[in-house]
């Protein structure tokens, strides 16, 4: 399994419970806005600690609350691309492909410099700062800073949402690339039905009563 | 043009001004980290005793600092046989006395730009394998640069005016604690010492002027929106 995940989390009022076990490649989770799929995605991550329950990926045991198990986010090595992508404000494009790439471990690293900015078509943008990029720019150096630091499976938060057209067109064929050329396990939270029909290789749904 | 004893209190209250800022920047980092990150029981009983010297007559500050660094007190009998110094009557003494009472403005522009930094990006920071150090260096302590900057200007322009506390603690001493208001004070109380008295003033509004200007630039820089909180 890449990933094997139970989790019962509870935020402010809401309480968010799933279990899921999906295979290699795209894990789509998908549900109506405001059912916690961020949420799910921090907790994978380590941002925020569930009550109860597992996070397994590819073997490894990143929580486990009966064991009492916590692996620190720094420690998990875990490319989670926001859906509000955080680049880091006081930094060039540059820089803030470098922080992770800096940070990881070399046997861990998937991918060099060169060539995730020619994936991803930013070779223009490195001296830029965030400030000044556009949405789909933006969206391209947030996925790039998450591959650039050895990441053993990427959490993509709507990556298409707040894109149009060949824009969108662009990101999912960089998806299915990292897919193609990486094998990292992923999980994509979308709620665009044909987005997760041409990516998802496993489908896990959120309800309000999940 | 200034007099050579003129440049001399201008060059010592430079001087003094100085190392105030410099000496309470760490100090004020901290309590303005605290303040603004922390959670917990004495938080607005802290924050209320940050803010003292900003309300208190500066000649209590002055005296209760003369109690501590006396060389019979709790604070000066210490310096003293350890390390053999003294702060009283001493250029070291105004600047101590000028830091406390600049610490609750450079606390309070440090707080600011601390606050207004998105704790999503330390998150970020974290997931790209940053730990607790490595977060605070290299996105806490940039995002929070304006405010440092406007807090040493604030605490400079502070320390510059300097007087009650100053006169209390170190008594006015020329060329040693005279720093400027305690020198126009001085000439002040002489008559005959216009002239001096109108120079003086003039290069501290001048000063000020210009510290002030700077500051408000900086905390322009640094007020942005979108400072909301999450994971």
């Amino acid at each position: 399994m890449a990933f094997d995940i139970a989790l019962d989390l509870v935020r402010g009022e809401r309480r968010i419970a799933l279990t899921f076990a999906t295979g290699a490649g795209i894990t789509a989770l998908c549900g109506p806005s405001g059912v916690g799929k961020s949420s799910v995605l921090a907790a994978v991550a380590g941002l925020l600690r569930p009550q109860s329950g597992h996070v397994v990926v590819d073997g490894v045991t990143l929580f486990d609350a009966a064991q009492n198990v916590s692996v620190p986010p720094e420690a998990r090595a875990c490319g989670l691309v926001f859906q509000d992508l955080r680049l880091f404000p006081h930094l060039t494009v540059a820089a803030n492909l470098h922080y992770g790439e800096r940070r990881a471990p070399r046997a861990r690293q998937i991918v060099g410099f060169a060539e995730t900015v020619r994936l991803l078509g930013i070779e223009d943008l490195l001296a830029r700062r965030p400030a000044t990029l556009s949405g789909g720019e933006a969206q391209r150096v947030a996925i790039g800073r998450a591959l650039l630091a050895g990441p053993r499976f990427l959490l993509l938060d709507e990556p298409l949402a707040a894109l149009d057209g060949a824009l969108r067109e662009g990101i999912m064929a960089v998806i299915e690339r990292i897919r193609a050329e990486f094998a990292l396990p992923m999980i994509l939270v979308s709620h665009h039905a044909d987005q997760v029909a041409r990516l998802a290789d496993h489908v896990v749904l959120m309800d309000t009563s999940s | 043009m200034l007099t050579a004893p003129e440049w001399a209190i201008v060059g010592l209250s430079l001087k003094v001004g100085a190392v105030a800022m410099f000496a309470a920047l760490p100090v004020a980092f901290a309590l303005a980290y605290v303040l603004a990150r922390g959670r917990f029981a004495g938080m607005i009983l802290l924050d209320a005793v940050v803010h003292l010297p900003l309300v208190l007559p500066p000649v209590v500050i002055g005296w209760l600092l003369l109690i501590a660094f006396a060389p019979a007190g709790p604070v000066g009998a210490i310096l003293q046989r350890w390390l053999g110094i003294t702060l009283l009557f001493r250029w070291t003494g105004a600047a101590l006395a000028a830091a406390v009472m600049a610490l609750p403005l450079m606390v309070r522009a440090i707080r600011l730009s601390l606050e207004a930094i998105d704790p999503r990006l330390e998150a970020a920071a974290r997931t790209l394998g940053a730990g607790p150090i490595d977060r605070f260096v290299t996105v806490t302590l940039p995002l929070a640069r304006p405010g440092v900057l406007a807090a040493l200007v604030l605490g400079f322009a502070r320390s510059l005016g300097e007087f009650g506390a100053t006169i209390t603690f170190v008594s006015n001493v020329p060329g040693e604690t005279a720093t400027l208001p305690l020198a126009i004070y001085a000439a002040l109380q002489e008559p005959g010492q216009e002239s001096t008295v109108w120079r003086l003033a003039l290069v501290s509004v001048l000063l000020s002027l210009g510290a002030l200007v700077v500051s408000e630039w900086l905390m322009r820089r640094t007020s942005k929106p979108g400072s909301a909180h999450g994971v």
